[in-house]
């Protein structure tokens, strides 16, 4: 039992937490705010089970979170294709496209491999910003609204329900994969490449695995954004999306599940309580991140529970 | 039979030749060392052989097949493991994972069964686990077994080394200066692990600078000198080989590898 409980804890603090919250969110407005929580949340997951687990950095992740996301609004509006099918085949794409672009990318380490996953995710937007006759170009697209079973899903608590729930099943199977041969050669990977290799793992192939699966789990996050907001814009694929998705990640804590939930929670949240700031605002937001980082260098959550004598969650 | 073939290997890094026409065979069940000065190329060799580099001249074969320049991760699964002279454990997970990590190859490996079918998995992970504690309490490492890595004293680290490299079940293992900076009773608990490992049908290739282990343990010994073979053979004529006196053991060597015999 206390094993179960060690590694389905962090899981079950999130359920709770997912289940308890709307009975504190007074208005639409907060509910949409914890949607985009559990969206960014399940992102970063996948991002930190690249860099955090396997070690390998990716600047060009909102790539495949626009993928994802302009699959629900092009093939419905210009193929006709059913909304949740569109999803699926979106998601599919990212995984498959992350299977064929990661195969050389993976072979950089460190700097070039930042480089190079950055100059994938500008591609992406590019092509999302100039392909006008598909995309909308630069003004984006209207989404249409999912329809399941005849009804549609519209009410801002629906997505808050459908968002939350895939930020969990995300979590389980990340806590799966942790807690599992592939999980252990990638934290391997990590800690010495040269001895992973000589233990039998495919070192490659492992990286490209974690990269597919991160990529997946950013175009279901991309996905479900659009839904949500009804209208998605080149920027979903931008740099500074990219960026701002290793942010969460590295505030949060590398390696930490808690941590990706909660790096995404505090830049979802501080711009919304820093408009106080006026325009302050972005400065305030550096500032505290910069501070985060000082103090609490590994990370919000390994930082915190190492003071506390955890084991990090 | 020959285990391990390695045949007239050079390679060069830049204009520095590190290794030139060496060669010897391995045969199954022998402890076999690789001595010779620092910087002679023995960390080099074991690199080759465990296809780390990729020489530039010259084969190296298991069981006598071809393996040159194949990937380390299929050397492993063709039965050749190594450990590494500058500890290579995974710091930040505790000693019993790193144990586990060595039977990666012993483990179910689709990505897809790890991710839906936990129940199975689950099993998995218990043997896996048993097994691992085995291997710590056979390198005198259970009570250890929680520990991070990193946090191990060194001559743990070093067993523990061994105990990941015999996870994977391997028939023959690649020593890289197991002994290097241990005291004499850790020596010793090295050199008795050493036997046992051999005694179970493991064969060892080691590479070690403590010349009265050496002596010892190895049934024959290769001699390098400045990527070269100097000699071949075994301890008792190593130790009298006037070369060898010469270039590496010195007066002292030779005292201390006489008196390991005595």
């Amino acid at each position: 039992m206390p094993a179960l409980l060690r590694r389905y804890g962090v899981l079950l603090l999130l359920l709770v937490l997912v289940a308890s919250l709307p009975l504190a969110l007074p208005s639409n407005y907060h509910v949409r705010i914890a949607t985009l929580v559990w969206i960014s949340a399940l992102v970063v997951m996948g991002l930190n089970l690249l860099m955090g687990y396997a070690g390998q950095v990716s600047l060009g992740h909102a790539g495949f979170f626009g993928i994802g996301a302009y699959a629900v609004a092009i093939l419905p509006a210009h193929l006709g294709v059913p909304p949740l099918l569109a999803f699926l085949l979106g998601v599919a794409a990212a995984g498959l496209l992350a299977f064929v672009v990661g195969r050389p990318i993976l072979r950089l380490k460190g700097y070039y491999l930042a480089v190079a996953t950055l100059g994938f995710g500008i591609l992406v937007a590019m092509v999302l910003q100039n392909e006008m006759v598909w995309t909308g170009g630069p003004d984006g697209m209207t989404v249409p609204r999912l329809e399941l079973m005849g009804v549609r899903l519209r009410s801002p608590m629906t997505w808050y329900w459908i968002s939350g729930g895939t930020l969990l099943l995300g979590m389980l199977l990340a806590i799966h994969l942790i807690e599992s041969p592939t999980g252990r050669a990638l934290r391997a990977i990590h800690d010495s490449e040269i001895a992973a290799r000589v233990a039998g793992i495919d070192a490659p192939q492992a990286k490209l695995a974690a990269f597919v699966i991160s990529a997946v789990y950013a175009a279901v996050g991309g996905g479900l954004l659009a839904w949500v907001n009804g209208l998605v814009t080149p920027d979903m694929a931008g740099f500074l999306h990219s960026i701002e998705l290793v942010a969460m990640a590295v505030l949060g804590g590398l390696g930490s599940l808690l941590g990706s939930v909660l790096g995404a929670a505090v830049l979802v949240l501080l711009p919304q309580l820093l408009t106080l700031f006026h325009e302050y605002e972005q400065l305030v937001l550096g500032l505290v991140m910069m501070l985060a980082m000082i103090f609490l260098r590994a990370g919000i959550v390994p930082s915190i529970a190492a003071r506390l004598g955890w084991r990090a969650a | 039979m020959s285990i391990l073939e390695v045949e007239n290997i050079g390679i060069a890094f830049g204009g520095l030749r590190a290794l030139d026409r060496v060669g010897f065979e391995v045969a199954e069940g022998e402890i076999f060392a690789v001595i010779g000065p620092n910087g002679a190329g023995k960390t080099t060799l074991f690199n080759i052989v465990s296809g780390l580099y990729r020489p530039g001249e010259g084969r190296v074969r298991l069981l006598g097949q071809d393996v040159t320049g194949i990937e380390p991760h299929l050397l492993a699964e063709k039965g050749l493991s190594r450990t590494f002279q500058n500890l290579q454990l995974f710091g930040r997970m505790t000693a019993l994972e790193n144990v586990m990590v060595g039977r990666h190859l012993r483990e179910s490996r689709g990505i897809l069964r790890h991710l839906f079918l936990r129940r199975a998995v689950e099993h998995e992970e218990r043997e896996s686990r048993a097994r691992a504690r085995d291997l710590l309490a056979f390198v005198g490492l259970d009570r250890l077994a929680d520990q991070p890595a990193n946090a191990l004293p060194y001559g743990a680290a070093k067993r523990l080394e061994i105990a990941r490299a015999l996870a994977s079940e391997p028939r023959i293992l690649l020593l890289d200066e197991p002994a290097a900076g241990c005291n004499p009773a850790e020596t010793g608990e090295i050199e008795a692990l050493i036997r046992e490992i051999a005694r179970r049908g493991v064969t060892v290739v080691l590479v070690e600078h403590d010349m009265r282990l050496v002596m010892r343990l190895s049934h024959r010994i290769h001699v390098l000198n400045h990527g070269r073979t100097l000699a071949e053979g075994a301890p008792a004529e190593i130790r009298l080989n006037p070369a060898v006196i010469e270039a590496y053991l010195g007066h002292h060597g030779a005292k201390e590898a006489a008196r390991a015999v005595a």
